[in-house]
């Protein structure tokens, strides 16, 4: 084409492109007036035929909520429940004027500042014709004051839910949590949908852990709203499905003895169910009321639980790490044994005091005031009476690296596996720990620290009751566990792996040994063995809190009481077919002996006593 | 003509046009701007549920639209004819790179993750395929001839096919649309405009039948007989003009929407915002947006018709062209003429990249309208 390869013509250029966007422009005002024309339509014409159906589109689609699946102790116990508890909500946009009607409220029942000022908050992050909660646990002559005067209080509304109870209070708090409002992290990872009709979640502890089991699924309902969204009626219903019925291990009765066999001590106590790796109780002391926390802790409440001293909120049982001291020992000596270190025929002298080579400091025997334990002592009467130089002794020949990987398998230093959250693993020492965290070598120093649970070493409660379970079963893997059925249907213990092999004679030499602690009349805690009618197998142990030089006598009495020494205690009973084991501290109790042994006699005790009294139930209805 | 009028007016020149000059800001599109975005800006509010979270992050990314439509128009109006291959060819690129590492949502992969956002390769075409095609046809002569229109089909193909297979088809047509309207503008002859017509025709059923997917399927069926699905797809064209009809001459006054402050209305923030504003504010609120709308594409084509280069008004009136589609399309399939294509409302609508997008289409139409003269050339 010939005017295609002519030049630029801008003149022409300028003519066609107005040309081409008046048409465009032709178009589009024929396509705007038809679409003007059908808003016209719409909004004029067919206004009234709308308007009608606006106001009778009513029918709403709501969630109904589920309610939390129970949690019930092995006896059928309840542990936690659900209990119909009134709130006092404001719609806002019913409301004619909100600070009109807070004041009109606040003249009829007690609304504090800081109930208001939660409310302002709740207010910015609700949907319209939401719901919104201005005070929860309405007293019966809160709601009858309300209720009487309803008329006045347009857009306010009692309202009635679920809400979760614990019944036993302070009994199982750090084992079972507590749920508390959904806040604004959580409501970002949650599932809109499966939450539409829920406004708690488990915060802490077995709430937390099961939360997916417990929380049921949501139903739907129908309801016919009004043009201003009151409910008229309920036309469908989705029914919710309620969640999953826990049972636990857990005995409500032995959880009541130990929690008040620590009275005003601070401490931890864990104790497991040998067969099944059931944990029967779980304690950590002082405790505290989860109630408070279901509908809003107040801050006063909150702040006394936080700086407390005694630190109430924190769960030892899981969560606090101590030197496990000589509970240790038994462990040790099976290490020593099983990989040939030593035998059931070695013995050593002991002055009261252990030299290193190339090392001027001595180790001290922290269990003998004077001149040590004496000549001909064997690894079952350095059990018995606890000798330290034995231990240090037979750790520097068996080294380290075998010391560490055994224990693993004791549970020290890893997670138990327990069904709770934020379990801690606490440390046992190895060169590629120390590589790790200290960026040092490993001296043989570090290993006779490490053979009395001290130096780097640190355990929790639980890892404690849990080797001294393994131990009773001979090296039986189970993983402990809490949860004992779920919908009624037992859940399988779960073995870890194959039992360890060890000689038999070597686990009835030490648990001999151990029995002989309780029984024998130098055993270290032989001062609960009065009136036993069964045997407890044992270990004492005290872990220092503040470090003593070798030149200085450790002194009670010179010495604040939080710096005192913690005493602990493993245990299980009976010695000839054992089915409980525990473990526990007592924080600042000085001696595994006095302070952590008896409480553990009490609990094995009422173990041992419900559990005999069930089987003579048993053999008497045969 | 009501438009001429207002060209008329646009095109005197008063004081604070040639202030505006220097800084290159175009006056009357500056304040036509931040009308309709406060005013999009409250209606949001209200389709939100009254969510101020909604309302600061859509004010931001105005504020930051701003900002990116001031830079824009700083640059001169050669140096985007120049580098529009260079833009366009990361939008290609980014495209690919879409298909095998994007993220999405509802079974699209439209996003590319870059650590500190999400880009929206699809949306930046928007501007990149018209600036493409105006830098290629402009320095062409007119009308295009047969090799030209084929380059350009060309060029328009790969963006569109590699954004319907994301699948976007809303996105697709909107940006075959925003490269047709080059072409037509750069005086396309009569012959292949029919010829197109008569290939569109034809391209119907085999669309239907080989690119569209089933959701989309639905959504015509939908708009033929809405009633006939009054839960599923039905709902939306339903309920949408449930609000707009019941908003009647005055509207239920802002905030009072019972169809959208009860959650009737579906998607009321994004797409279906139009329907918030016409129960709210009434046939008086409609047709008061329409004007604005107007007054801005009016004032745009005006933009267009006084550039100096064939670039610039190819350029400027593609851009106008296609936010006026964006309005259309949307007021349609809200009020039920057209079958639900996800096209947002242009500066009222939620969404970032939407609005960062039209800032840069308007940067670069201020660019050109406060071009130094060079040759006056009366008509």
């Amino acid at each position: 084409m010939i005017h295609d390869a002519a030049f630029s013509d801008p003149a022409r250029e300028r003519r066609v492109f107005a040309g081409r966007l008046f048409i465009t422009c032709f178009v589009a005002t024929i396509l705007t007036t038809v679409v003007l024309f059908r808003y016209f339509d719409l909004q004029i014409k067919r206004h009234q035929d709308f308007a009608t159906h606006s106001d009778n589109n009513r029918v709403h689609v709501r969630p109904a909520a589920p309610s939390r699946g129970l949690i019930y102790d092995r006896n059928g116990e309840l542990l936690a429940d659900n209990r119909p508890s009134y709130s006092l909500s404001i719609i806002r946009e019913r409301s004619e004027d909100l600070d009109d009607l807070l004041t009109e409220i606040s003249a009829l029942i007690e609304i504090s500042d800081e109930d208001i000022k939660r409310f302002q908050k709740r207010l910015t992050r609700r949907k319209p014709y939401e719901r919104t909660p201005l005070k929860f646990n309405l007293s019966e002559q809160e709601r009858g004051v309300l209720a009487v005067n309803g008329y006045r209080l347009e857009g306010a509304e009692v309202s009635a839910r679920l809400t979760r109870f614990y019944p036993q209070q302070k009994l199982f708090a750090h084992v079972i949590g507590y749920v508390g409002r959904i806040n604004e992290r959580e409501s970002q990872q949650i599932d809109p949908v499966a939450y539409s009709g829920t406004d708690s979640i488990g915060k802490i502890g077995l709430e937390k852990f099961y939360e997916d089991q417990l929380l049921g699924t949501v139903g739907t309902e129908h309801v016919e709203t009004n043009a201003r969204g009151r409910v008229m009626r309920i036309l469908e219903n989705v029914s919710p499905k309620p969640g999953t019925k826990l049972t636990m291990h857990l005995d409500s009765k032995l959880q009541q003895v130990a929690h008040q066999a620590f009275e005003d001590e601070r401490g931890a106590l864990v104790a497991i169910d040998i067969k099944t790796g059931g944990i029967l109780s779980m304690v950590s002391a002082p405790s505290y009321d989860p109630n408070l926390f279901v509908s809003g802790i107040s801050q006063k409440d909150y702040n006394q639980l936080l700086n407390s001293p005694d630190r109430p909120l924190f769960d030892r049982a899981i969560r606090g790490q101590y030197p496990p001291g000589s509970t240790i020992k038994p462990l040790f000596g099976l290490i020593g044994l099983h990989s040939e270190t030593i035998d059931l025929d070695y013995s050593i002298e002991d002055p009261g005091y252990f030299f290193m080579e190339g090392i001027e400091r001595p180790w001290r025997d922290h269990n003998s005031k004077r001149g040590g334990h004496g000549s001909g002592v064997d690894l079952a009467k350095a059990i018995i009476e606890s000798c330290d130089v034995f231990f240090y002794k037979m750790s520097v020949k068996t080294g380290i690296d075998l010391l560490s990987s055994y224990s693993k398998v004791f549970s020290l230093g890893l997670k138990t596996g327990i069904d709770m959250p934020s379990e801690r693993t606490g440390i046992m020492p190895s060169r590629e720990w120390k590589q790790g965290a200290r960026q040092e070598a490993w001296f043989n120093g570090d290993t006779i620290n490490v053979s009395i649970g001290q130096g780097f070493m640190l355990a929790t409660p639980l890892q404690l009751a849990v080797m001294s379970a393994r131990i009773a079963s001979r090296g039986k893997m189970l993983q402990p566990q809490l949860v004992k059925a779920i919908n009624d249907v037992p859940t399988a213990p779960i073995e870890l792996d194959a039992p360890m092999e060890i000689k038999d004679e070597y686990w009835d030499y030490v648990h001999r040994a151990m029995r002989d602690v309780v029984h024998s009349p130098r055993g270290t805690a032989r001062g609960i063995s009065n009136g036993l009618d069964y045997e407890i197998a044992g270990k004492t142990g005290t872990a220092q809190v503040i470090s003593i030089s070798a030149e200085e006598e450790y002194d009670s009495s010179k010495i604040d009481k939080s710096q005192w020494d913690h005493a602990l205690f493993v245990a299980f009973a009976p010695v000839d077919d054992p089915q409980i084991a525990v473990g526990l501290i007592v924080e600042n109790g000085e001696h595994g002996s006095s302070a952590a042994a008896p409480i553990a006699r009490m609990v094995i005790d009422e173990y041992m006593k419900s559990n005999t009294e069930a089987r003579q139930l048993v053999s008497g209805g045969n | 003509m009501y438009t001429n009028d207002f060209v008329r007016r646009m095109q005197s020149p008063g004081g604070e046009r040639r202030r505006g000059r220097s800084m290159h800001i175009d006056i009357p599109l500056l304040l036509t701007l931040i009308v309709l975005c406060l005013g999009g800006l409250m209606v949001l509010y209200s389709a939100s549920g009254q969510s101020a979270f909604y309302v600061k992050r859509q004010a931001f990314f105005m504020l930051a639209g701003f900002v990116a439509m001031i830079l824009v128009a700083q640059f001169p109006v050669r140096f985007w004819e120049r580098y529009a291959i260079l833009f366009y060819g990361i939008g290609l690129l980014s495209l690919v790179l879409v298909l095998f590492f994007g993220v999405g949502a509802k079974g699209a992969q439209r996003w590319l993750d870059l650590g500190f956002t999400r880009l929206q390769p699809s949306e930046l075409m928007k501007v990149a395929v018209p600036l493409m095609i105006s830098a290629y046809l402009g320095k062409r002569p007119i009308p295009p001839s047969f090799n030209h229109i084929a380059v350009t089909l060309l060029l328009i193909a790969l963006p569109v096919f590699l954004i319907v297979e994301q699948p976007d088809l809303g996105t697709s047509i909107l940006i075959f649309a925003a490269g047709f309207f080059v072409l037509f503008l750069a005086g396309l002859r009569k012959r292949y405009l029919i010829g197109t017509f008569l290939l569109a025709l034809a391209a119907i059923p085999s669309l239907w039948f080989f690119v569209m997917r089933d959701y989309q399927k639905q959504r015509v069926l939908t708009l033929l007989s809405p009633e006939d699905d009054k839960l599923g797809a039905g709902w939306n064209i339903i309920q949408s003009t449930t609000a707009i009809g019941s908003g009647g001459l005055n509207g239920k006054g802002w905030t009072m929407g019972t169809q959208s402050q009860l959650n009737f209305l579906p998607e009321s923030h994004t797409d279906f915002i139009i329907a918030v504003l016409a129960e709210e504010f009434g046939l008086i609120g409609v047709l008061t947006l329409c004007t604005a709308y107007l007054l801005l594409i009016g004032r745009c084509m005006v933009i267009a018709l006084n550039s100096q280069s064939q670039f610039g008004r190819l350029i400027a009136g593609s851009l106008s062209l296609t936010f006026f589609i964006y309005v259309f399309v949307n007021m349609s399939m809200v009020s039920g003429i057209l079958p639900v294509v996800g096209v947002p409302l242009p500066l009222i609508s939620y969404g970032g990249t939407a609005i960062v997008t039209l800032f840069l289409g308007f940067g670069i139409l201020m660019a050109i309208s406060t071009e130094p003269k060079r040759i006056r050339i009366d008509l």
